[in-house]
């Protein structure tokens, strides 16, 4: 599964993109997976309010289930137009 | 309809002059343009905005398809760039069309503040020397209830 960050999220973890190879259960499973590794995850995933969550390029929320989905992406809240 | 995500600049009389053109049986079209501000004081104020491909392109299509399911339209054109922007450069347009002006004038709200809560993108300021994400605001989560 491709993980991708975005922002300051992409800034603090300091990758754009990796794969991982684990197929935590849901998206909040994969933050802790993440979160567990080093303190730049920590760091990004510290105040979840601050971030949204797109499952395969769909909006999602942190219990939403990963069964078969190929990308997860992470970002702070959106500020286009 | 017509959505671009885009690098390079586009020039908004030309688009909207096209997008006029195109347009049959329709009495008002509506055109909202979100420019980079020149802010504070003779600081020049310049912009970088990231955006998820594949993803944008789907949330621009899926907003541009609710308001077509809304309002009586004749088309929608959706362009917003991507990269770095100076000051006083046009960051994106958006263009309605209807039979009468209503439609076309709120099909064009609803586009804008789902546009900047829902499609993903994020701006990045810079000022002098320092630069900072944009942070989203309250107001405009806010504004998609009226909806």
């Amino acid at each position: 599964m491709d993980v991708l960050y975005f922002a300051w999220v992409r800034e603090r973890i300091g990758v754009p993109k990796e794969k991982i190879d684990t197929v935590p259960a849901t998206v909040m499973a994969l933050v802790d997976e993440l979160r567990s590794r080093e303190a730049r995850y920590e760091a990004a995933f510290a105040d979840l309010s601050a971030l949204r969550v797109a499952v395969d390029q769909e909006l999602s929320d942190f219990d939403a289930p990963l069964d078969g989905a190929r990308e997860v992406a992470f970002f702070p809240p959106m500020t286009g137009g | 309809m017509d959505i671009r995500v885009q690098e390079d600049p586009f020039d908004l009389g030309v688009e909207t002059s096209a997008f006029a053109a195109r347009q049959k049986g329709m009495g008002a079209i509506v055109t909202f343009t979100g420019v980079v501000r020149d802010l504070d004081e003779g600081v020049l104020h310049a912009m970088e905005i990231e955006h998820y491909p594949g993803m944008t392109e789907k949330a621009l299509q899926k907003i541009a398809e609710e308001a077509t399911s809304r309002w009586k339209l004749g088309d929608i054109m959706i362009i917003h760039r991507h990269g770095i922007l100076k000051a006083q450069e046009m960051i994106m347009m958006v263009a309605t069309s209807s039979r009468h002006r209503v439609d076309a004038f709120q099909a064009a709200e609803f586009l804008m503040d789902f546009l900047k809560s829902r499609a993903p993108f994020w701006k990045k300021e810079a000022s002098g020397t320092a630069a900072d994400w944009v942070a989203a605001r309250d107001e405009d989560e806010d504004a998609l209830k009226r909806w």
